[in-house]
């Protein structure tokens, strides 16, 4: 079982065994009553349903953290013609590894959340974009959605309501920009997954033109915990205006690196603790709190900060997808963020030019940097290209490969200064060793 | 309408509209590289950020649609840093070396690096290198390092040509304009890619390193080729042709030209131009001098008016000549006493003479096709015959037009077709004859007279009820139509067509003087012989305007027979190849299209005049020039013309935009089905490179796939039936010539039929061109 440990869980409880992501589990611990409340029991109209998730306050929980049922309403219902439902499991953030955990141990609960979505919107068709790397996450989430059309729970006539609803798995190959979601509709009709210029949004021009909405994985399976639940139920278990709990993948230097589910308003300092806190004791350095492209909090900071997107936002990052990227004293930024800055290089669609060529600058500087070769301008016109390159981009690609360099130079200066100057780290080769894990320090 | 304002001016511009058409209507320029009018909005480059106002970010100005109140600033502090830092990204990977580079001085980063270029860079890592690549002989991506991504090329396959054949592959700085693995461009439209290029990156392989642009001068001039008349920019350096490019002209070829008219310009200067004048003299041609040359032609002509009569000699022009040598081609046939004149050499059937109301044309203007709402094309190789008329067919049929092909053979036109009709060449009547029937049923009307045994097939009522529908509609017959033995049931069927759905009948006609030469009136009198008539009946005289009859006429093989039985062949030229140095007895060496003023009327009837942009090569003469002279010195009444318009004048009214007289009406022409000849048939294309003297002489154009040498195309089974194997060598037999080919399975060729192009030496031999045929193994 891939989830350590949750506070309060909605989503992953009772994720026990290794037979729990069939249905018959699934239904067994209250699996698709809420499809039948919404299509069967109570009738819900698309607006009610539509009322609920806004009134839960779910928000996205891919990244941008935007309300869900909000861009729900935006989809022109009343249009003629197809409409389809799209969930995101392009998961490619680094530091990000929950989707593919809710899609190997909890699927059913994402299908159930796309057939409600699929109502409230209109929409007949949905598509599950599953990343290209975790093919067993494709496997299985394909083995589910085949339970789920043979219980009827898709297809025609779902529970006998009279609504129509299917479901196809896609797989990419393992493009970080396909998680982008207009790149992600390309994709899927075939082309070279590159961004689209916006507007029009998807809600009005998406999959082969028609109008789609696009949510994350841990979106869609929240919806029937709302649904079931009822809004103010689930907005209670988070904060306000911070409905729910939600997943943090934990990574980097902690002694139990995994996905824990906390509810949003959790203290950082709780959940730190949850995955059995600093390796080797050592202090906390710095943190990234919501996947590669938040930017980097110094620690002292993050302790103060509760887990939800208010607090994290406040103190100057975001709460992302909610990947927790936990760094020790043994790191080396300079170090931390060329890795970084490489990543955004070589995923870079290479479309528009600031993004094409501004993430290749940003890593031949900061890599240069890192090798000792730095010049003594060189934080400025990382900051100059940084603003050259943000909000001037077709996607958020570009924002995402800066605010890194930006948060990275503005809380560490000193170290990219020393780094510059001396031409070597802050931080001692073998303390950096020793950090890593795998080495034993000789100090 | 909307108010906005643009940097403090108040405009109105329609709803709908972007800023970077707001701009461009107020006189406002935004920087930009990848936004082109005719092409689809990528928003790539980023050059056109500009600031509007209560937006936090700049907004690119291509793709960013005006609202209501808008306030948009293209030179703001904020727009400008934006463009600054755009620019400095595009150069920090793009070569530096302008002075080297083939498109420098006509290059727009070049242009906008002086007004947003830093005179410094702050990038000093090694820059990207990206490996040439060899796609064909006509653009050379040879300099890709010079790519700055604006996808144009890509976007301009996709969109205009029809065909993706470059595509952007790898991601982030590794991105690279590439073809798919290994193939070639070779859309009839690549050359555009290369006007289209901001930068360096694809450049004319026939002429890059051969001048500069700023060495040029730039000269107007209308394309010989095609019907369409596209307008050219001719540059010229001393005295020499060294690249063709489109003028625009929204009306007719918008900014295009095919490749056929971008790189026909080297045969110009081709090692077969004829440079003086030549008589055969004890059995070889010599060269002589003009005054002995016209002399020599004067007295043979008048001497075999005399002893034979005038209706012993025949006048063949082309439909590639000016409206003014061909006038004076039929004034001086008919001022030696023969009506025997014509201009077109590849037509077959000349049944309809004497029962048209006017010239034929096509029917409506180039500009009117793109508010069609369904289009017929009958017996057309559209995309290699029309490049540019098919374009914009293939625009129509993008927007919501249906577009419907009859031809002969299954070849892609690269059009979203609502439906297509491949038959063999004898059936092609029978095919239209059946939409014909299918449009009558759904208008209640009787079924037209001669048609009653014709069952129509789903397609042909498929083809019918979109001609029905809709408002606009329009029936055009092609090259093949015009060649084909039933040109004139053909031409009737398609008019009962029009008549029956309210639509527009017309011809694309296959040249640039298609429809000048019926205004020129080179045309045969109703007793005397025409273009295929004056080869079956052997004559004593001929006079040959600018064709090459073994590669121009219908049925070479009765044409070159008839020209070594005359007594006297005069060619009129302006280059000499090997078959003419067989059977002709004079060459004159006339100018081609850059060396003389003259006149195409184009297929919409519009009158086209142009100068000469060179001086004519060694003794070479406009040809109308040597024809009035040659009037002169047969004492011709009425050839005493000062200059070319003079002569245009005397046929068309001074000034006019469009010729009068254009009608497609005809009368008297009884429908009749045909019934399926037995016996292969052949089917002959004209080949787009090898379809007039002067392209076949390109030589990039005659490295291309289109101009590989002809072969026996079959399809399948009907290589089967006759025991023949994919690739071996063939016979092809018509009449007494054979050509020995390689047999080809094609499955776009109808059964019974052999694809056998003409217009090519390999074909010289062969006889009419959708005549029968003979294939057996060699």
């Amino acid at each position: 079982m891939a989830i350590l440990g949750a506070l309060n869980p909605m989503l992953t409880v009772g994720l026990d065994g290794d037979k729990a992501w069939h249905l018959a589990d699934y239904v067994k611990r209250g699996g698709y009553t809420a499809l039948n409340k919404v299509l069967a029991g109570e009738k819900m109209t698309q607006d009610d349903v539509i009322g609920v998730v806004k009134k839960s306050v779910l928000r996205g929980r891919g990244g941008a953290g935007f309300p869900t049922g909000l861009k729900w309403s935006f989809m022109p219902r009343a249009f003629p013609g197809d409409k389809y439902v799209v969930c995101n499991s392009d998961e490619g953030e680094p530091g990000t590894f929950k989707d593919r955990d809710i899609l190997l141990f909890n699927p059913h609960a994402v299908i159930e959340g796309m057939i409600i979505a699929g109502y409230a919107m209109g929409a007949a068709r949905g598509y599950n974009y599953i990343h290209g790397e975790v093919w067993e996450v494709y496997l299985r989430f394909e083995e589910a959605l085949a339970e789920a059309r043979a219980a009827g729970f898709l297809g025609k006539n779902i529970v006998g309501s009279g609504f129509d609803f299917e479901l196809f798995a896609h797989h990419g190959f393992g493009a970080y920009i396909c998680g982008e979601e207009t790149a992600l509709l390309e994709s899927i009709e075939g082309k070279k997954g590159q961004p689209r210029f916006k507007p029009p949004f998807p809600a009005s021009y998406g999959l082969y033109g028609k109008p789609t909405t696009i949510n994350n994985t841990e979106t869609f399976a929240a919806v029937p915990l709302i649904i079931n639940g009822g809004a103010d139920a689930y907005l209670e278990a988070g904060k306000a205006n911070n409905g729910g709990t939600k997943l943090f993948s934990v990574s980097g230097h902690v002694n139990k690196p995994g996905n824990y589910e906390i509810p949003l308003g959790t203290p950082f300092s709780t959940l730190l603790e949850m995955a059995g806190g600093m390796r080797g004791g050592r202090a906390l350095k710095a943190c990234i709190p919501g996947g590669s492209s938040s930017p980097v909090l110094p620690g002292s900071i993050m302790m103060d900060c509760t887990m939800d997107y208010d607090s994290i936002s406040k103190a100057g990052s975001m709460l992302g997808s909610g990947a927790v990227i936990v760094m020790d004293e043994t790191t080396c930024m300079v170090r931390a963020l060329e890795r970084l800055s490489f990543f955004y290089y070589e995923e870079s669609c290479g479309q528009c030019t600031p993004c094409r060529e501004g993430t290749n600058w940003l890593y031949k500087i900061v890599h240069r940097i890192e090798q000792g070769q730095g010049r003594a301008d060189d934080l400025d016109l990382l900051g100059s290209i940084t603003t050259n390159i943000m909000g001037r981009t077709i996607c958020a690609l570009g924002d995402a490969a800066s605010m890194p360099v930006q948060s990275f130079v503005k809380h560490f200066r000193d170290e990219f200064a020393y780094h510059i100057e001396h031409k070597k780290c802050l931080v001692p080769p073998d303390v950096q060793r020793a950090g890593s894990g795998f080495f034993k320090a000789t100090v | 309408m909307l108010d906005i304002e643009i940097d403090g001016k108040p405009a109105q511009v329609p709803a709908g509209s972007t800023i970077m058409d707001a701009a461009e209507l107020v006189g406002a320029y935004i920087p930009h590289f990848c936004y082109h009018k005719k092409l689809s909005i990528a928003a790539n480059c980023r050059m056109c950020l500009v600031q509007v106002e209560k937006a936090p970010k700049p907004m690119p100005a291509c793709a960013t649609p005006v609202t209501a109140g808008m306030k948009v600033f293209t030179h703001s502090e904020m727009a400008v840093n934006a463009q600054k830092g755009v620019m400095e990204f595009l150069l920090i990977n793009h070569p530096l070396d302008c002075p080297i580079c083939d498109q420098g001085g006509e290059c727009q980063l070049q242009d906008l690096a002086v007004g947003y270029g830093s005179s410094a860079s702050r990038y000093q890592e090694a820059k990207r290198v990206v490996f040439h690549k060899d796609v064909g002989p006509l653009v050379s991506m040879q300099e890709m390092s010079r790519c700055i991504h604006c996808t144009r090329c890509v976007r301009f396959g996709q969109e205009i040509a029809g065909v993706m054949e470059l595509g952007m592959a790898n991601r982030n700085m590794h991105s690279e304009i590439q073809t798919f693995v290994g193939r070639s461009v070779d859309s009839e439209l690549s050359g555009n890619m290369i006007d289209l290029c901001p930068v360096g990156a694809l450049t004319s392989k026939p002429f890059r390193y051969s001048a500069r642009s700023w060495e040029l001068s730039r000269r107007k001039s209308v394309s010989p080729h095609d019907s369409l008349g596209a307008n050219l920019t001719i540059q010229v350096k001393g005295n020499r042709v060294m690249r063709v490019l489109p003028r625009e002209n929204e009306a007719v070829n918008e900014c295009w030209i095919s490749d056929k008219e971008r790189f026909s310009y080297e045969g110009l200067n081709s090692s077969e131009r004829l440079q003086k004048p030549m008589i055969r003299v004890d059995g070889a041609l010599r060269e002589v001098d003009w005054n002995v040359a016209l002399d020599y032609v004067s007295h043979a002509l008048k001497d075999i008016a005399k002893t034979h009569g005038g209706e012993a000699i025949a006048a063949l022009g082309s439909a590639h000549s000016t409206l003014e040598e061909l006038h004076l081609l039929q004034k001086l046939t008919r001022g030696l006493g023969s009506g025997s004149v014509d201009f077109r050499n590849r037509r077959r059937d000349f049944s309809a003479d004497g029962k048209l109301a006017g010239t034929p044309w096509l029917g409506l203007k180039l500009s009117e096709i793109k508010d069609l709402d369904a289009a017929l094309v009958v017996g057309s190789f559209l995309r290699k015959d029309h490049p540019l008329f098919a374009q914009r067919l293939r625009q129509l049929a993008k927007k919501s037009g249906q577009v419907s092909l009859i031809s002969v053979t299954g070849d892609d036109p690269l059009i979203n077709l609502h439906g297509q009709l491949t038959v063999a060449p004898d059936q092609l009547a029978n095919a239209l004859a059946g939409v014909v029937k299918a449009a009558a049923a759904l208008k209640n009307e009787v079924c037209p007279a001669g048609l009653e045994a014709l069952t129509p097939c789903a397609t042909s009522q498929a083809i019918a009820e979109s001609l029905c529908a809709g408002e606009q509609r329009a029936i055009v017959l092609g090259n093949v139509a015009e060649q084909s033995a039933q040109a004139a049931q053909l031409h009737a069927l398609a008019a009962e067509l029009a008549r029956l759905t309210g639509g527009r009948l017309g011809f694309i006609g296959d040249a640039a003087n298609s429809v000048g030469g019926y205004v020129a009136k080179a045309l045969p009198d109703a007793t005397a012989l025409n273009a295929y008539e004056m080869f079956e009946k052997p004559r004593q005289g001929y006079v040959l305007l600018g064709v090459e009859p073994e590669l121009d006429c219908h049925n070479p093989q009765q044409a070159i027979a008839a020209l070594k039985q005359a007594a006297l062949v005069v060619m009129l030229t302006p280059f000499k190849h090997q078959a003419a140095l067989d059977y002709a007895d004079v060459l004159l060496p006339t100018a081609p299209f850059t060396e003389t003023s003259g006149t195409f009327v184009n297929c919409e009837g519009r009158v086209q005049s142009f100068n000469g942009v060179v001086r004519p090569l060694g003794e070479a003469r406009p040809g109308w020039k040597v024809l009035r002279v040659l009037g002169n010195v047969l004492g011709l009444a009425g050839f005493d013309y000062e200059s070319s318009e003079q002569v245009r004048d005397e046929i068309v009214a001074p000034d006019s935009e469009f010729v009068g007289g254009l009608s497609n009406a005809i009368d008297g022409v009884a429908f009749s089905l045909s019934a399926a000849a037995g016996g292969l048939q052949r089917i002959a294309e004209v080949p787009i490179y090898f379809a007039d003297p002067l392209v076949r002489r390109s030589e990039a154009l005659q490295k291309t796939r289109d101009a590989q040498a002809p072969s026996a195309r079959l399809n399948a089974s009907t290589l089967a039936q006759l025991g023949i194997a994919e690739g071996s060598q063939v016979r092809v037999r018509q009449g007494q010539g054979e050509a020995l080919l390689t047999a080809r399975a094609d499955e776009s060729v109808p059964m019974g039929c052999v694809r056998v192009a003409a217009a090519h030496a390999t074909t010289a031999a062969l006889a009419d061109m959708f005549g029968t045929i003979n294939v057996e193994r060699a």
